[in-house]
């Protein structure tokens, strides 16, 4: 298949100077985040219905909108994961049209990760980087090292040394160099932010970081795509540097320029942990000012305390008419569970945070029952098992006969009955 | 008694102070380092601050590995032999 882009370069999202394409993530005039533009009239023709759905189910059926090199032969499957109808979590919050995005199934390292390290890589070998690596709190990190050992990278990853377990093994499996760092996530993203001054390596979320961004983007095509070219009424969306959110609404508002979709205007709502919440904070005082925090939070994926895009997130939430909220340790694990028992979907923490502010989000009124509301689910609960073991009790084990089998039912039955009842249903939001 | 701190820069802002990637300085706090960084690198000046005259948004500031918005901000009393860094911010992080 023929991949075709449209052209596309830096540009400074402040001051508006435009760079070309090379690897620099501020305005070296203002400082600002650079960000990714294209050239849209050119796409008129490239980025149509017919052609996207001619294309292979996954991100590279669009293309045409992402900034991918020419000549790049993509051949890694990421992506096009599925949008689920969530009657069954919708009946215990109070959502009649609720749907969940599940990226905690994203190939190849199960979370949304994969979308943004497959674009970022793209153009790591374009810019001639041998060596890449990233800052991460996990997911990125497993996903940064299994793409560099398939397209033949070095990695060196960057994370907090108290990262969960499966996460650290889920970046050494696959021959990454792995560096933990004495001291939280935003300690760990300004030491890479000096290594990438001082090495020529290409990390993918510092001197890469505005094409890794748009890989994001997908995210927001494919919701549309899968409602049958249309867009919800509310998004629901985790935020840890508040890049996600905003690479949806651009995806949505491309495809409104472009006549593939009608244009309607798409309420936006993040979602953060009580523990690390300074876009929630902003949001709820109408500001889009970020007052740094030190992040405490089982949910380690989200906790950035000094968030880059947590002021333009912050600021687009609030200019939709949406709202953002955040949620406690517990809370979040039983939002786990609860996406786990009505929908069968086993997400990390963050996914415990999403669906648990949500669930808020109706129960306070924020969002009407019948809206069309996507909520998005970016990692994998295989990855974050720890905040969730010591929630279950282990059985004694059973001895293969039928009448030990009647008798443990009936004594299971008379013990925890009452204790199972309540499980995942005792949440007052 | 006069204190002495270390300034570090980033790459991208030392084409405003002739290729220096640090500098000492005797300020005592914030506002002192802006006005020392006023007087001897000007054009890094213009280029940290924005129109108005305060510091760009999209400036981090640490002193010794700690935002400095942590110890106080601009109330912060400077110690000799802190270490000073001026970083742009930048993201990560999951989503
Ligand atoms: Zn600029």
């Amino acid at each position: 298949m023929e991949y075709s882009c449209s052209a596309y370069e830096l540009k400074c999202n402040e001051c508006g100077r435009r760079f070309g394409n090379r690897p620099l993530s501020g305005c070296p005039d203002c400082l600002a985040p650079l960000e990714i533009v294209y050239d849209l009239e050119a796409a008129r023709g490239t980025f149509t219905r017919q052609a996207i759905q001619a294309g292979p189910f996954n991100i590279w059926r669009y293309a045409a909108l992402l900034p991918i090199p020419e000549g790049f032969q993509p051949d890694l499957p990421v992506g096009f994961t599925p949008l689920i109808r969530a009657k069954n979590l919708g009946k215990r919050i109070g959502a009649t049209n609720l749907y969940v995005k599940n990226d905690a199934v994203c190939f190849p390292t199960l979370s949304f990760k994969d979308r943004v390290v497959s674009v970022a890589l793209a153009n790591a070998q374009k810019f001639g980087f041998d060596i890449v690596g990233c800052s991460s709190t996990g997911n990125l990190a497993n996903s940064v090292a299994a793409q560099a050992a398939r397209l033949g990278l070095k990695a060196t990853i960057l994370v907090p040394a108290d990262l969960e377990p499966a996460k650290i093994l889920n970046t050494q499996v696959y021959g990454a160099r792995l560096v933990r760092i004495d001291g939280n996530y935003d300690h760990v993203n300004r030491l890479c932010t000096q290594i990438a001054d001082e090495y020529a390596w290409g990390f993918v979320n510092v001197n890469l970081r505005p094409y890794y961004a748009e890989g994001s983007k997908t995210v927001g095509y494919e919701i549309a795509e899968q409602l049958g070219w249309r867009l919800p009424d509310n998004v629901v969306c985790p935020m840890a540097g508040g890049s996600l959110i905003r690479k949806i609404r651009k995806a949505f508002n491309e495809l409104i320029y472009l006549g593939l979709v009608e244009d309607k205007p798409v309420r936006f709502f993040g979602a953060q942990a009580t523990g690390c919440s300074p876009i929630s904070q902003a949001v709820k005082q109408g500001l889009d000012y970020i007052e740094p925090q030190r992040p405490n939070t089982i949910a380690r994926s989200l906790a950035i305390g000094n968030p880059a895009d947590g002021p333009a997130a912050a600021k687009m939430i609030l200019s939709t008419g949406g709202w953002a909220e955040d949620v406690s340790d517990i809370e979040i694990v039983s939002g786990m569970q609860e996406l786990a028992e009505t929908e069968g979907i086993f997400t990390e923490t963050a996914g415990g945070v999403t669906t648990a502010v949500t669930a808020r989000l109706y129960a306070h009124g924020r969002i009407s029952p019948d809206d069309i509301t996507v909520v998005c689910i970016t990692g994998n609960g295989l990855k974050t098992t720890d905040a969730i073991s010591g929630q279950y009790r282990e059985e004694r084990a059973v001895r293969p006969r039928i009448a030990d089998f009647d008798e443990y039912l009936r004594e299971l039955d008379a013990s925890t009955e009452p204790e199972l009842a309540t499980a995942g249903a005792s949440l007052a939001y | 008694m006069p204190i002495k701190i270390k300034v570090v820069l980033p790459t991208a802002f030392v084409r405003h102070t002739d290729g220096q990637k640090q500098f000492d300085s005797a300020a005592t706090n914030l506002p002192g380092l802006i006005a020392d960084i006023d007087q001897t690198f000007p054009a890094l000046s213009t280029q940290i601050k924005d129109e108005g005259g305060k510091l760009r948004r999209f400036i981090n500031i640490y002193v010794n590995d700690e935002d400095i918005r942590f110890l106080g901000g601009e109330t912060y009393a400077f110690q000799d032999g802190d270490e000073v860094m001026l970083i742009p911010s930048i993201a990560g992080g999951c989503c």
